[in-house]
């Protein structure tokens, strides 16, 4: 009952949430958009934990979801004992990477005084489930090896199944306690995105690179008709 | 061509106090508000002096602005690609100890402390955490020219010059200095326009006033390295960067900017100067020492019919080209050339001119007591604040271009003397018009300009005709939002 809870109905509810929360925000107060660094108050303590925390959870968020994506191609990459080895070692080297820097991040956060004013109580914990995320996917990767193949058999299916409207959640109802805290606690993560801070994620301006260096607004009406 | 028209300004240094009355003003009306309490739009500083935020002008430090790399230009802090590299730590962003940690009293202690044998202090404490601290730092510390051998004397202007220039600068009991009032340049080639990975930094079209769009804003800080002259802010609380706004909303309605309005040397001048837009590139690509004399061949003579032509056919209205013929800025910087850019070799176009000061430079060899145009000049050379500071200051380092400014500004005073004393032979002031190439008519309205003329002469505000806008043509009952009607929120943290 409680699998079915977790993992069949709560990813709907927080993917839902996302979406209509993040919505009505970006719509009704997009002025509170925004990353809101912190650095103009403290830059040395970021520079050890945001550059290392953003690299290396992007190159693993990228792995789960290319094995979501392409499990045949993932399979295949996964196919020869070289390959294996060197994923399941990067895999775990940017975990521990992510552990450290999210806990520098959280050190930083809680002994300088200037961060304490502009921290939240919503950045605490978002800060905890991001401390709980790694933590639990390094001890996942550590105790229950090769996490990249059984990934492909087992979370592969089950979010799929979700992406179907036909949640299949035995693929994960079998599966260890830490692997199914992981499993829940990604998908809490995303229902609190639209609520945190975390939505500079969706903001990523890669348009940037492709813009024209000036930026010119005109106000007037006959530029708006194409007269200039 | 692409004419459009830009609202820019010029500050007479030599009427300047430092009475910092402009910032007072500017932070009353725009920045009196928690995360804005160390922006300082408009701020006052102490040449020579670090500044705020300390050593702004060291680009080696912030790398701000452009660079020339051949035929192209690019930000000095990096292409697109690095600088989206940067987003998750900007290794070039000040950070709040490069301004000042915003500091307020603890007043209250005054009235409230027990009775005891010690007299009551009121202790300061941050206005960031509210705990108290110990004060390092102001918007203003160096102000005329205190701690100067740790701050003026690490100017950067200063650190370029040769040892007897700067010898020159610190002589005992001859000690000089100027105040540079500075706000936003709204420059043409802005560098925080360029380093916005949002795209929220943006050029108004009509007026040429820079802004940034608060909605699209997402804190990525770029803009703050980005701009040479350190005028985009960021806002710590509310994770978004402002910046001055050249008072538009006091513009549009008629009335000129706070800090031009409330200037106690009426030493601000305001008007409207037409430029070509599709030569931008071309003029910032220019020589460290052409980029001076580029950035007034850029500008346009607004009473030439054909380009009145050209700028009708860009769209601008009548009203603009008639403000654009009244603007003083117009005259100071290209009839009578005699202002300059502040740090042209940033190569953002910055359309804000200062008149260079004449006080500080004059007399060294003969306290002040000169008569003859000769001697002023020859004086020039031997100028008690190095000629050279200057240049590096207003001209990317040409002499020549602040030469040229000061023979017109003892031109102007030598005619003066001429007319209220009287006690200088006409053929001398014929010479020195002569060496600076200004005639006499123009040395009088030189005077004039600079110093009896009342505020719709000198603050020439064009009209900006919000009637016009967009916003007028919608339907007020299906646009009430985008009319202004729409509720607003305070500037903080909401989620």
């Amino acid at each position: 009952m409680i699998d079915t809870i977790l993992f069949g109905i709560f990813p709907y509810v927080a993917v839902a949430l996302a979406v209509a929360v993040g919505g009505y925000r970006y719509c009704v107060d997009r002025y509170s958009w925004s990353s809101h660094s912190s650095q103009f108050l403290e830059s040395r303590g970021l520079f050890w934990g945001s550059v290392p925390w953003h690299y290396a959870i992007l190159m693993i968020l990228l792995a789960h979801l290319l094995a979501v994506l392409f499990p045949g191609g993932w399979g295949v990459l996964l196919g020869r004992p070289v390959r294996l080895y060197f994923l399941e070692v990067s895999g775990m080297a940017l975990g521990l990477c992510t552990v450290i820097a999210v806990m520098l991040l959280m050190a930083r956060r809680l002994f300088d005084e200037r961060l304490a004013a502009v921290t939240s109580r919503i950045d605490w914990v978002v800060l905890w489930l991001l401390l709980l995320q790694v933590a639990t996917g390094v001890y996942i990767a550590f105790t229950l090896r090769w996490g990249g193949v059984w990934y492909a058999h087992t979370a592969t299916p089950w979010l799929r199944s979700l992406v179907v409207f036909q949640p299949e959640v035995q693929y994960l109802a079998a599966l260890p306690t830490v692997v199914k805290v992981h499993a829940a606690n990604a998908f809490l993560l995303v229902a609190l995105l639209p609520f945190s801070r975390l939505v500079h994620l969706l903001s990523v301006p890669l348009g940037y690179l492709t813009r024209p260096y000036q930026v010119v607004v005109w106000y007037r009406q006959q530029h708006q008709k194409g007269l200039s | 061509m692409n004419i459009r028209a830009q609202i820019s300004s010029v500050f007479h240094l030599d009427k300047c106090i430092g009475c910092h009355t402009c910032s007072i003003a500017c932070k009353n009306l725009w920045t009196d508000r928690q995360g804005a309490e160390y922006m300082w739009w408009n701020n006052v500083e102490t040449k020579p002096g670090t500044g705020y935020p300390t050593k702004w002008e060291d680009q080696n430090q912030y790398q701000g602005g452009w660079e020339k790399a051949g035929d192209e230009l690019t930000l000095k802090s990096g292409g697109r690609g690095s600088l989206l590299g940067k987003l998750f730590h900007n290794p070039k962003l000040p950070t709040m100890d490069d301004y000042y940690e915003p500091f307020t009293f603890k007043y209250g202690d005054l009235t409230s402390a027990p009775a005891g044998n010690d007299q009551p202090t009121a202790r300061p404490v941050s206005m960031v955490s509210g705990k108290p601290m110990a004060i390092e730092a102001g918007p203003n510390w160096d102000d005329d020219l205190s701690g100067s051998k740790s701050y003026a004397a690490n100017d950067p202007g200063v650190v370029r010059l040769s040892a007897g220039e700067q010898a020159q600068m610190f002589a005992i009991e001859k000690m000089v200095m100027f105040h540079l009032p500075r706000i936003c340049n709204h420059c043409l080639n802005a560098g925080c326009v360029a380093g916005c990975p949002s795209g929220a930094i943006y050029k108004r079209g009509e007026d040429g006033i820079v802004l940034i769009n608060q909605d699209k804003c997402r804190g990525w800080r770029m803009c703050v390295s980005a701009c040479p002259y350190k005028k985009t802010y960021y806002g710590w609380n509310t994770g978004k960067s402002e910046k001055c706004l050249l008072c538009y909303p006091r513009q549009e309605a008629g009335e000129a900017p706070a800090c031009f309005h409330s200037c106690v040397g009426r030493i601000r001048y305001l008007g409207v100067l037409l430029y070509d837009a599709d030569r931008i590139k071309e003029t910032a690509l220019h020589e460290d020492s052409e980029l001076a004399a580029a950035q007034r061949a850029i500008i346009l003579d607004p009473s030439d019919p054909q380009v009145q032509a050209e700028a009708r056919k860009s769209g601008l209205p009548e009203q603009l080209l008639a403000a654009a013929q009244r603007s003083p800025v117009y005259k100071f910087v290209k009839e009578w050339g005699i202002a300059l850019p502040l740090h042209p070799e940033f190569r953002t176009l910055p359309m804000l001119f200062y008149v260079p000061p004449l006080l500080p430079v004059l007399s060294q060899a003969n306290q002040g007591t000169q008569k003859l145009a000769e001697e002023f000049f020859t004086t020039l050379a031997q100028a008690r604040l190095p000629l050279q500071y200057l240049a590096g200051l207003f001209a990317g380092g040409n002499l020549e271009e602040v030469k040229a400014v000061y023979r017109r500004l003892i031109a102007v005073r030598l005619q003066r003397r001429q007319t209220s004393v009287g006690d200088l032979a006409e053929a001398e002031v014929a010479k020195a018009r002569d060496l600076a190439g200004v005639s006499a008519a123009q040395v009088e309205a030189i005077y004039r300009m600079t110093a009896l003329t009342r505020i719709r002469e000198r603050i020439v505000v064009p009209p900006l005709l919000r009637e016009q806008a967009v916003e007028a043509g919608m339907d007020p009952e299906e646009y009430k939002r985008g009319m202004g009607f729409g509720a607003r929120r305070p500037p903080k943290r909401r989620w």
